[in-house]
């Protein structure tokens, strides 16, 4: 191969593809290289400096992570030089950091403890330098909590804002002693253009970047006897949990899931799947009932693409960045929401339960589900619709709380009305999911034949390529859709605001032309969600993937609406998609943003 | 002057017609260009040194059609005002070289970054430059500058902060590899010189390599500016051949009570009294981008020291954790073992300190913050502590 | 406020709406304004279609590039060594005196804020001082008190 260099690491050859850095070649040789600044999903910074190594020749250390492999090169990552360096290094981070671990919420979960602990420091070198800085915590946000004393200034998430986002909430401020992370003139992060999406949140190495927790609220509600707590869990959940204790990723525990919340004392154990599908029904019709009225009433004041409105993050960033767009976006109201406005009525009123006596709690993979909940638009059921919303991370830290061992869980299932779930449910926590599931059920609908796709495998809206496009024709349809006869449905799908933003450039442009777009908020969608277990990358987003694919497999029911607690609900209390009732409780508007 | 000989290269008035070298030398070819820069055995002259020839023929070597050729005048350095006498007195000389540049390697276009505390030369430079541009136009010459303004930042002379500053972003330095002469400013192959360095290369065209070779010694062609500050009857700018002593420069210019000489500023070195002897200013011995400040027996080194730590602490730009929380923790560490905080022994962990910051410090400010540190605490270790 | 928003444009349409434009037009800012407000600075974003917070992130790397609110008159007194050695803290001194102000203040009626700064490339003629954009060298008492009476009375 022309395009290979080869190198000596610690006395072992070893060649690599040109463009590779020192540190990938050492990981080839499964030689650890302590990192911090360095991510995978991002552009290099090489910025911390404790990934230095030997390069024989060179008069100083070499960044590992930002030096290019290069023919004859001969490093050497474990010399005494090295050794100090990186040592000094750690213990001048510590000296600007208030390191009081045992009251941190990453406690144990820190990279930054993890490489002191490594290098046994146990004693303080230098001055602390904690004392002469005014850091500040930033909690007015439901959903993030930015603690400057903890940050040791890798930029990981300034460029993950900036690189994966294209929101730039975060940026990095003044120089020297004073630099620091920054949102615009230091605000707080409830108050700028930040989504919430946390994406921030799984790449922080500290604790200087993490979600709002309710841990003990959810408890309290658990543990209050006037209350009847329901508990949702989201499709993504399921799939990731099990990383929390040691399990590989792409590991399904939907049974031990459902069974650690029944232990967890909540009063009912429910399926945001449910939902999902009742997304489906609804956002299917609005497509098909926005492409009539386009296509046939030739109604200008009709808006297409549409948008998906599942993600919050995304919902939000359209809100700050692209307000003029916002009447492309469905009025349906994310899964979480449709299914809190339900529990507070329709779920209420079957278990004949007093809707203020009821705390519904949502186990999310997201940190912008928080923000969500707590909009004052997701109030149709008259109360908050959802109380509070915990991550998948929270939901372990709670189950280790209360000594339950995960991995010896029985699989159990969930408690019924609003707890049953299909495959198009479930692959609702991957990016393309939406898509699929929303044309398994809107084909069958227009044409009285299932999606011609093998298996009811739309493999074509899959993938972890940002930005993927997909075009159905339909062909033979019923009676009453003929307006839809031989149209090509084209649809995208994005996910991470990146790409969202890139096609929503082509779409203001005008060089991209779709009838129905899918943007997921985080990398990978759901999966990659910035209330999933640490560490994400694109590695285990790939196996939660493939995992969601396996569970929509193995489900018996894989079309939402062929969901029996579907038929169900609209039998008995809503009527019709897009009927009155469903105006009432699940669907909603947006407000425009401002930019900073 | 007693010892050394003044040279007046720079300023001096060789040409009765504005532009007249840069014309002729805009006839030569590219290679013939190179290689008498080459031949004069130029260093650069904003600090590092690097040869000037090989600079310009690895950027012309780079296939990319589009290059830029960028002066860097952002003079920082404490100790150090040459630059700005150069662009009040013989701005066309640096515009010249700067074309000559352009030619040499295939560039259309060129930036001259300007430090914001030299805003008020604008009027008289862009004046200049529209002189100059009608020049390069006559001469059939496709090249034009732009003078980018700098706002307070020491760390833009680095020159990749530098380009990034250009950029319109915060002027902190890159990871290198790659260098400027295969992706510098917006990612395309650039020559960065000193103001001094591109006045230099127009006097080789102007003189010959072997006439400006008959200055200097082997190592360190040529002559240069000194900025000369501190304790000094004769406070001012010199050009002086390169590979004088030290002890030379200190009996021209001292006061007779030199105890010490901070050789390139608060990045360059200390030479007490009892090394002047053995100490060569040039790229053999100990090099300067021209700073020289000469602090006499009145002086306390630890507030020397303490102000040039002050200066890293904030002029770092703080990326990278050996520069931003080592220079604060050099600037307590001095102050806590002069209280009587620390023990004397803590200066010898902050050596060591320093000595990390050297090595593994992502650019050249953090990397030379050890050069004064180490240099004044070795030297003068009890003025540390008492 | 409108004003502010009809400088922005302007300083745009002269430099340009790419990112290279930002310090130019933050420079701009400056000139007219001695500092830039986060309205000021929304509209920079805005114009330039992009994150405000890397334009204050920007903005706050550079010392000249305030985000306070400063003074008419802006004087920054060298601080680095040899102007330190030359008598910089008797010139604070005497400014401190005069306008009745610590280093970071402005006075009440705005017109004047007094900084330190680092080498401004005088250091042979030290103390220096720039105020706004105007170094003044060779400093003692007499000579930098004439200078201030003389913004004093403009
Ligand atoms: C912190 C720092 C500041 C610098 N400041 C300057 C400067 O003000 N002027 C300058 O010409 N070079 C400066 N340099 C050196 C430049 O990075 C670069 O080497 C130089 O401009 C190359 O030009 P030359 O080869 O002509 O010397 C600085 C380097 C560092 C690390
Ligand atoms: S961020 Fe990490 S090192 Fe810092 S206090 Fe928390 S656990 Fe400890
Ligand atoms: S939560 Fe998302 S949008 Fe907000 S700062 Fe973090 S990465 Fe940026
Ligand atoms: S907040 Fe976290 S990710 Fe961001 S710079 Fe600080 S430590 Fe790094
Ligand atoms: S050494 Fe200092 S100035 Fe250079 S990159 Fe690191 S922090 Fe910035
Ligand atoms: S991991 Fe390489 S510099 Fe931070
Ligand atoms: S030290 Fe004051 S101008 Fe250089």
């Amino acid at each position: 191969m022309a395009n290979t260099v080869n190198l000596n690491i610690d006395g072992i050859d070893v060649s690599v593809e040109a463009g590779k850095t020192v540190l990938d070649a050492a990981k080839e040789l499964n030689i650890h290289i302590p990192t911090l600044c360095y991510h995978e999903d991002l552009c290099v910074a090489g910025n911390c400096r404790v990934c230095v190594v030997e390069q024989e020749g060179a008069k100083n250390l070499v960044a590992s992570c930002a030096m290019p492999a290069q023919e004859g090169m001969v490093i050497h990552t474990n010399t005494h030089k090295v050794r100090n360096a990186r040592k000094h290094i750690v213990e001048l981070l510590l000296s600007e950091h208030n390191a009081d671990c045992t009251k941190c919420y990453k406690n144990k979960s820190c990279e930054l403890q993890d490489l002191a602990s490594d290098m046994i420091i146990s004693e303080n070198m230098f001055l602390d330098l904690v004392p002469e800085k005014n850091y500040t915590i930033d909690n007015f946000s439901p959903s993030i909590i930015k603690d400057d004393s903890k940050c040791i200034r890798c930029q990981r998430c300034v460029r993950t804002c900036h690189d994966l986002q294209h929101v730039s909430a975060l940026g990095v401020a003044y120089k020297g002693d004073k630099m620091k992370i920054s949102t615009f003139f230091e605000n707080s992060m409830f108050d700028v253009v930040c989504t919430n999406c946390g994406q921030c949140v799984i790449r922080c190495p500290t604790g200087a970047l993490i979600e709002k927790n309710y841990i003990e609220q959810v408890w309290d509600a658990i543990h209050d006897p006037n209350v009847h707590v329901v508990v949702q869990t989201a499709p993504a959940t399921r799939i990731a949990l099990g990383e929390e204790f040691g399990m590989e990723a792409g590991n399904i525990v939907t049974g031990k899931l459902a069974a650690s919340l029944r232990r967890l004392g909540f009063d009912s154990v429910l399926d945001t799947d449910f939902s999902a599908d009742l997304t489906i029904m609804e956002e299917g019709t609005e497509l098909l009932t926005r492409l009539k009225k386009a296509l046939v009433d030739k109604d200008a004041s009709v808006k297409l693409p549409m948008f998906t409105s599942c993600s919050p993050g995304w919902v939000k960033y359209i809100e700050h960045m692209y307000p003029d767009y916002l009447d492309n976006l469905s009025t349906c109201k994310s899964p979480q929401q449709m299914f809190g406005a339900l529990v507070k009525t329709y779920y209420a009123e079957k278990k004949k339960l007093d809707p203020a006596k009821i705390v519904s709690v949502s186990i999310m993979p997201c940190t912008a589900k928080k923000f969500e909940a707590a909009r004052p638009e997701m109030r149709g059921s008259g109360y908050q619709d959802v109380d509070l919303g915990i991550t998948t991370r929270e939901l372990a830290v709670m189950i280790k709380q209360a000594g339950i061992d995960f991995n010896s869980l029985p699989d159990e299932k969930f408690d019924s009305l609003m707890g049953q779930s299909t495959g198009a449910a479930v692959i609702f926590g991957a990016t393309g999911g939406v898509m699929e599931a929303a044309l398994r059920t809107a084909y069958e609908l227009v044409t009285g034949r299932e999606v011609p796709f093998e298996n009811l495998n739309i493999t074509a809206v899959r993938g972890m390529e940002g930005v993927r496009e997909a075009s159905v024709k339909i062909e033979n349809v019923l009676p009453a859709w003929s307006f839809l006869e031989g149209v090509e449905l084209k649809t995208a799908i994005a996910h991470g605001l990146k790409n969202a933003h890139q096609i929503m450039d082509a779409i203001k442009a005008g060089t991209a032309n779709y009838h129905f777009v899918e943007v997921m908020g985080c990398p990978g969608g759901c999966i990659g969600g910035g209330g999933q277990p640490i560490p994400t990358t694109p590695e285990i987003r790939q196996k939660r993937a493939d995992a969601i694919y396996r569970e929509d497999e193995g489900m018996e029911i894989r079309k939402s609406h062929e969901n029996p607690e579907i038929t169900q609900i609209y039998k008995e209390f809503l009527g019709e998609p897009l009927g009155h009732k469903s105006h009432e409780l699940l669907h909603t508007h947006y407000v425009k943003r401002k930019r900073v | 002057m007693k010892n050394l000989k003044r040279v007046d290269i720079i300023f001096g008035a060789y040409t009765q017609e504005k532009y007249k070298v840069l014309g002729e030398t805009l006839k030569k070819s590219s290679d013939q260009i190179i290689s008498e820069v080459t031949d004069s055995g130029l260093k650069g002259r904003g600090g590092a040194g690097f040869p000037t020839g090989l600079k310009w023929k690895y950027t012309a070597n780079e296939a990319d059609p589009i290059k830029y050729v960028v002066c860097n005048a952002d003079e920082g350095e404490p100790g150090t005002f040459k630059d700005r006498e150069i662009l009040t007195r013989v701005p066309r000389k640096v515009f010249s070289g700067m074309a000559i540049c352009a030619k040499a390697i295939g560039a259309k276009k060129g930036y001259l970054y300007l430090r914001g505390e030299y805003v008020y030369m604008l009027p008289d430079l862009m004046a200049e430059l529209e002189l100059f541009h009608k020049c390069v136009k006559e001469n059939n010459l496709d090249f034009e500058i732009k003078i980018s303004m700098g706002s307070g930042a020491y760390i833009c002379g680095e020159e990749s902060a530098l380009f990034e500053s250009i950029e319109g972003k915060r002027g902190e330095p890159r990871n290198k590899p790659p260098y400027p002469t295969v992706s510098g400013l917006f990612g395309k192959p650039t020559v960065i010189n000193n103001v001094e360095t591109f006045v230099n290369t127009l006097m080789i065209m102007r003189l010959g390599a072997d006439e400006f070779k008959t200055l200097g010694t082997s190592d360190s062609r040529g002559s240069k500016l000194f900025s000369v500050s501190g304790d000094t009857p004769v406070a001012g700018i010199f050009e002086l051949e390169l590979g004088m002593s030290l002890e030379d420069f200190v009996e021209d210019f001292g006061d007779g009570d030199t105890k010490a000489v901070q050789v390139g500023g608060a990045s360059g070195f200390c030479v007490p009294r009892k090394k002047f002897k053995d100490t060569i200013i040039g790229f053999e011995g100990v090099p300067t981008g021209g700073s020289m400040m000469l602090f006499n027996s009145s002086r306390s080194m630890y507030n020397v020291l303490k102000n040039y730590v002050e200066f890293f602490e904030e002029e770092s730009c703080g990326q990278c954790t050996p520069c931003r929380v080592g220079c604060q923790q050099l600037k307590l560490g001095i102050e806590a073992v002069k209280k009587g905080e620390k023990s004397a022994t803590y200066l010898d962990t902050l050596q060591k300190l320093a000595d990390t910051m050297k090595v593994s410090a992502k650019c050249g400010l953090g990397q030379s913050v050890a050069n004064s540190f180490s240099s004044i605490v070795d030297n003068f270790k009890e003025e540390m502590i008492y | 406020m409108p004003e502010i928003k009809e400088l922005v444009k302007q300083l745009a349409d002269k430099h340009g709406r790419n990112r290279e434009s930002l310090l130019p037009i933050l420079q701009g800012i400056i000139t007219e304004e001695q500092s830039i407000s986060d309205v000021a600075m929304s509209e920079v974003a805005e114009e330039l279609n992009m994150s405000a917070a890397l334009v204050y992130g920007t903005a706050t790397f550079y010392s000249f590039l305030d985000t306070e609110p400063r003074g008419t008159y802006v004087i920054r007194i060298c601080k680095t060594i040899t102007c330190d050695m030359k008598g910089k803290k008797q010139m604070i001194q005497t400014i401190e005196d005069l306008l009745k102000i610590k280093v970071g203040e402005t006075t009440k009626d705005n017109k004047f804020t007094l900084l330190e700064t680092n080498c401004l490339g005088w250091c042979h003629k030290g103390p220096a001082m720039l105020i706004n954009s105007t170094p003044y060298d060779s400093l003692d008492v007499n000579k930098i008190t004439e200078i201030i009476m003389e913004y004093i009375r403009k």
